[in-house]
This record gives structure tokens, sequence and C-alpha cells, in this order.
């Protein structure tokens, strides 16, 4: 089974929330993943006025700010329709944590409960509401996929990006040692705890390279900023000019795969 | 040969160093690649145990509401424990504080005129720093549980709940061997080193005055206390002394003894990938009469130590759901990456982030609730399913808010800092505002090229951060 929930009827409509990460660190991901969207004859609405999920505060131990910035992203998806998150981490805010952040004011409290039943992470929502069988275009290649925990543990959806990748003919999956384990990224736990941090990111960028895979895809813009900010950090370190764990969104990796 | 000396690390604050000793572990590639080598090792076993995912979650809702039901009823059943221990002939003592457990077991130690006392494995033991207080008062106490007796001769503390000298190989156990013991020479041999204190610890069985083992579970309907091992020697340390004192903590109680089979299921498959420890002792009173062996006197020490704090709320009671089995530390990549010494904690790993504030309180262990990435791996591997990342985001708020009046934690607000509040506002204030939020990202994306090269912790090991030159939104409107 890999769905989490009973999936919905096609719908012909969905929001697409960015994440803050994704409009300004990755935006060529979310344009790619509402491309991908629409060429599956979806019309994806871009509400102008969202911001963030509220996560970084949530999770540091700042829930008051956090509620604050949540409320806000209440009032961006007035139609019934589904609302596509291209990052687990950041979907399993909205999906998991709202309700519970709300739990003292029951009219939020019913809005977020409302909401999290729409809350759909990009590939989950690809496999189980639209049945999306990618037709792989390209040449032969390996890639490693990388999951971040809040898609795995949070959200149910780690088979999902495996899916769609294993449905691309000429495109291999690699296994890296460890797979499960976290890149390390965690937020202010970066920062906050530099040293294991950084243990933990240079640990899973051995383990991704060791599998010669020539690139590494990953559902979670948070989890990619960490990766390849570290691969890149050691290229620098050894002089290396050409990056040897270039990485991307997977859906930049899939309409990139799927294009003429 | 004399009890080997303990450090004296009475009261100290975990928070303060343990970067710094994060960092050596990190720092160290042979104990970097050791702990992940015990930690495979370790998780490997697990999951043989539980090839059925349907039954393993299953079985531990079940041992989740065996342990929420227990605690819901867990002042009723202390009383009622209490009862059927004393009918049994069982002493039943209460300590509020670590010195006041001490007191009580140094208190019959002195009674018996003891003067040595071997211990079996208990945590609560090492909670109290009960060999420390015993060597002050001139008492020997020896840990006849192999990993505990190996950290012991080093003059360490455990660095994992379950296996206590993990961190050690099997070279340095060897030389500490030829070291610290009379008439030993080298020899890694793992038989032959383990035959070396079996010799040392037979003798002191039947020399102790005292013998001392922790509880995993207190059964209140029949008075029983359980314990659960693999060497044999907590049974000895159970029936071989004149005096038994067994210590654990309130929480561990369960009404019924068809409560515990699941729960004993679920603690040696998750600690250690046992279908079934070697033995499982339940004991449920002295020696009566006509009967040939078992101590005379048998004694339980129930300690509280910051756990009626957890109990007291809701959410901070899910922590004493715990039953000690040690997988939360294994499947940690933060415990992996640095061990279990550099928390400067009883309690290493994930359980130690949660339950040890309430045992040092929060000043002492506000550094520690931030050393976690929220990864979800303990939890999702907890027998008796504690949502210990849930659990961690609710110790930084209470270690991280302003101190307030009403505090659930003693230490509530120990971290607070006004200024990193203050940039938490800041965020708010713009991230809650559409306008505000379009001008700050737009001023990223235009002014790129002003981000600093250096980023605090973040470049210490990553290329800078640096915003795309146009945000998503910006491509939307392109594209029309």
């Amino acid at each position: 089974m890999i769905s989490a929930q009973t999936p919905p009827p096609r719908p012909s409509d969905v929001y697409f929330f960015a994440t803050c990460v994704v409009d300004q660190f990755f935006p060529g991901a979310g344009m790619d993943a509402i491309t991908l969207l629409e060429r599956q004859g979806i019309r994806v609405h871009f509400p102008e006025e969202q911001t963030c999920c509220g996560q970084p505060a949530y999770t540091s131990g700042f829930p008051d700010e956090a509620r604050k910035v949540a409320a806000h992203q209440l009032t961006l998806f007035p139609n019934d329709w589904p609302v596509v998150v291209p990052s687990g981490s950041c979907a399993g805010m909205m999906k998991h944590h709202y309700p519970t952040l709300f739990a003292n004011d029951p009219v939020r409290k019913a809005q977020a409960e409302a909401l999290s039943g729409r809350i759909y992470e990009f590939t989950d929502f690809l496999v189980n509401v639209l049945g999306y069988q990618p037709q792989d275009l390209g040449g032969d290649c390996t890639v490693v996929l990388h999951t971040s925990c809040s898609a795995r543990r949070e959200m149910g959806v780690h088979l999902t990006g495996r899916k769609l990748l294993g449905d691309l003919g000429h495109v291999t999956v690699a296994q890296q040692d460890h797979e499960s384990e976290c890149c390390g990224f965690g937020g202010t736990f970066s920062v906050k705890q530099p040293e294991i941090s950084g243990a933990m990111v240079e640990d899973k960028v051995k383990a991704l390279k060791a599998t010669g895979a020539e690139r590494v895809v990953s559902a979670d813009c948070g989890c990619l900023m960490n990766i390849l900010g570290h691969a890149a950090w050691k290229d620098q370190q050894e002089g290396r000019a050409q990056p040897t764990l270039p990485g991307e969104h997977i859906a930049s990796f899939l309409l990139r795969r799927t294009s003429k | 040969m004399n009890a080997p000396q303990t450090p004296h690390t009475l009261h100290f604050m975990p928070s303060a160093g343990f970067r710094a000793r994060a960092k050596d572990v990190v720092d160290n590639p042979f104990l970097r690649q050791s702990f992940r080598g015990a930690m495979d090792f370790l998780m490997t076993k697990r999951a043989a145990q539980f090839p059925d995912a349907e039954e393993l979650e299953s079985l531990r809702t079940l041992g989740e509401s065996i342990r929420q039901y227990n605690l819901a009823k867990l002042p009723d059943l202390l009383e009622q424990l209490e009862a059927n221990l004393v009918r049994n002939g069982i002493q039943v003592h209460w300590a509020e504080t670590p010195d006041e457990a001490n007191e009580i077991i140094l208190g019959i130690c002195k009674h018996h005129e003891a003067k040595l006392m071997v211990k079996g494995k208990s945590m609560v033991s090492e909670e109290i720093e009960l060999n420390h207080a015993a060597e002050a008062a001139g008492i020997g106490a020896l840990e006849s549980d192999m990993g505990e007796y190996i950290v012991q001769l080093a003059g360490e503390k455990p660095s994992h709940i379950i296996m206590p000298a993990i961190h050690k190989t099997k070279q340095e156990i060897a030389q500490l061997f030829a070291d610290k013991v009379e008439g030993v020479d080298y020899t890694d041999n793992v038989d032959a080193l383990i035959q070396i204190g079996r010799n040392v610890l037979r003798q002191k069985f039947l020399e102790a005055d005292i013998g001392l083992s922790g509880v995993n579970f207190a059964v209140a309907e029949t008075g029983t206390l359980c314990l659960v091992e693999n060497e044999g020697n907590g049974r000895m340390c159970t029936t071989a002394p004149p005096v038994h004192i067994a210590i654990t903590g309130i929480e561990k109680i369960v009404e019924k003894l068809e409560h515990v089979p699941p729960l004993l299921s679920l603690l040696t498959r998750s600690a250690t990938g046992q279908n079934i420890s070697t033995y499982f002792n339940m004991i449920s009173s002295p020696r009566k009469p006509g009967e040939k062996d078992g101590p005379s006197e048998v004694h339980l020490v129930l300690l509280d130590n910051g756990r009626s704090q957890a109990y007291a709320d809701e959410q901070l009671r899910k922590t004493l759901q715990c039953i000690r089995c040690g997988a939360c530390m294994n499947h940690c990549p933060v415990y992996t990456r640095i061990g279990g010494h550099a928390y400067g904690t009883t309690y290493p790993g994930p359980i130690g982030k949660i339950i040890s504030p309430h045992m040092l309180g929060l000043e002492a262990t506000s550094g520690l609730v931030t050393a976690s990435s929220l990864c979800g791996a303990c939890g999702e591997v907890c027998p008796v399913k504690i949502p210990i990342p849930e659990l961690l985001m609710r110790l930084r708020e209470e270690a991280f808010s302003k101190p307030h009046d009403h505090p659930a934690m003693v230490g509530q607000g120990a971290g607070y800092s006004g200024l990193i509040s203050a940039v938490w506002r800041g965020w708010a204030f713009v991230y809650r505002s559409p306008a505000l939020y379009r001008l700050t990202s737009w001023l990223g994306s235009r002014f790129r090229w002003l981000m600093p090269s250096r980023q605090g912790a973040w470049t210490s090991v990553r290329v800078p951060l640096k915003p795309a030159p146009k945000r998503l939104r910006d491509m939307l409107k392109e594209r029309g």
C-alpha cells in the first residue's frame, strides 16, 4: 500500500503552496512542478499571498510565532481544491501540525482540520491522485533518491518518489547505504549543533557519492540545500571545478525526462 | 580486590561543554566508525525480530495502551503495590530525591553493618550515583553486570542504558583487565575475558552483605518485582546475599501480571533483538520459613526524582511510558555520531533528552534539547510509541520561552534569550504579512550578491546560501 489515504477523484484545479524555500532558493523546482501538473490537465493556482508554513519557528520552540504565520496561510485556500506542496516537510507541518497548533482556537482549529485533508505532498499527489506514469524520453542514467524524514515518517510517502523514478524506463535508481537516515538538516539544528549536523551531512554525501549515481534527486528542498551545499563545499575544498554530486528536485528531473 | 572508584561527577551541567564533547567524538574517525558499527548491529538484530510490520504495529499499540492505562492509575497503583509488597514481606521505601534514595539504601547497609554490596544492572542506581555515595560511606559497591563491571573498572559511566560499555573495544577491555584485575595477563579473547570477570564476581556474590538490583516491572496486584537480564548476575544479586535492595522509578508499575508479557516481548526484542532474555526473575517475597535459599530481607526503594513533574503534565507524562529498551538511541543518527558520554547525563540519546530535564532541570539540560534534527527515527521504533520529537519541541518551548510564574518544569525559561525571541518575533512579523514578505524576499533576490560568504555555522561545512535571482512568483508573472 503506497497511499496513506483514500485518493479523491481527479481534480480539475489545485492550489500550489510553493514553500518559502522553493520561492526564494529553488524557484526552478516550483516552476517545473507546476508545469508537470499542468501537463496533466490540471489548472494550478498559486495564491500570491502565501509566505511560509511556519515550521522553522514551530520546531525551534516558538509556537506562538509559528501560529501567527500559520494563521495567515489558513486564509489562502478558499475553494475545496487539493493543496499540493513540493516538500514533505512543509506538507507535514500543514497536514499534521496545524490542527495541534490551533488546538485552543476553535475557529482556526476547524479550518486547520479541514485544510489538513486537502494537503498533498507533490509525489504522493502525482502517484496516488493523478495516477501519473511518466514516459521516459531521456537516455540511460543512474540517479540516487534522498527522501526527507518528514516525507518518510510523518507523511508516509517515501515510496511514491521511488515509484515515479522506477517508472522511468532508462533510469536506474541506485541504493545508498543507510538510506533512511537523516541528512542532518533539521532546520535550526544545522546551525545550533553544527558539529553533529556537519557529521551527518558528511556521511550522507559520502553514501550518496559511493553509489556512483550521476545526480541526487529529492522531493524536499531543505535536504537538497544541506546535501548540495555540503557537496559543493567539499568540491571547493578539494579544488574541483565540476560538481561531484549535482542534484535537483524530483519535479525538475521528471519534467526533463518526460520532455522532448 | 577492592571495589573500583567511581568518578566524582555529582552536580554538573550536562549542557555546558556538550558541543565540545560531541565534537571530540565527531572528529575521531575511529570512534565514529565504532559507534556506527555497534548501532548497525543492534538495528539489524531488532529488525530481524520484527519481520511482520503489522504485528509490530499492533504490539506497539498494545504496549502504548498498557503503559498509558497504568500511568493513568499510577497513584492508586502505587498504594496497591505498597500494600501487596508489605503483605508479601517486602519493605517499601519512598525517595523523592537521589540523596534520599542513597540515604535509605545506605541506612539499610549500615543497619546490617554491610561492607560489600554487589549490584545487578540498574540505571536508577546510576541516576542516584549510588556507587559514589556508598564509597563515601565506606561501603564497597561492585557492579556485577559485565558491561557495568567494565565501566566501573575504567572509572567511567555507562554510555548506553542497555550496553554500558559499548564505547569500548575488545582491546581496550583486555588492557583494562590486565591493568586493573590482579594476576591477569593481557588477553583479547572474549571468552577468556568473560571468564576472568566471572571468577572475580563469583567470589564476591558469596562475600557480599547486600545485593542491589533494578526493577523492570513492578506488578501491583501481586506485589511482584520483575527483573529482566541475560547474565544471571541479577539472579545472583537477588538471591545470594542475605539482603536484597531493589530500586526503581515510580513509573515502572503495571497493575496486572497480564500486562507484563507484551511489555517483556517488546523490551527484549527492541533492546537486544532477543526473542526473550536469558533470565526473567519474578521476586515476590524474602525467604520464607522452610525455604533453603533467598535473602532474608527484601526492600524496594521507589524513586521520584522529577518523575512527578513529568506526570503532572498530560503531554510530558508520555515520557514516563518508557520501558528503557534503548532502541531510540540505537536508531538515533545523533547518538550514533557522538555516543553516550557526550550527553553528560545518566540517560543518553533521545530518551535521555526528554527525561533528563525532569531530573536535572532545564537549566542544566536546555542545550541538549536542541541536539536533534527531529528526524523521527526514535519515535518510529519506540515500542511504546512515545512521541519523542513532539516532546522535544515542547521542551524547546519550555526552555526558550520567557520565564513565567506558573512553569510546568523546573528551569522553564533557562535558555531564554531576549535577542533570539526578538528575532523570531521579527520573523513572524514579516512572514505573517504578504506585503512584507514580498518586499523582503524581493530585496533578498535583488541584492543576492550582498549575501555574506561566511554565514556562521552554516558555512562551516557548506557553501553559503544565496537566494535565486528570480523568485518563483516572479517567474510565474513573467510566464503570464
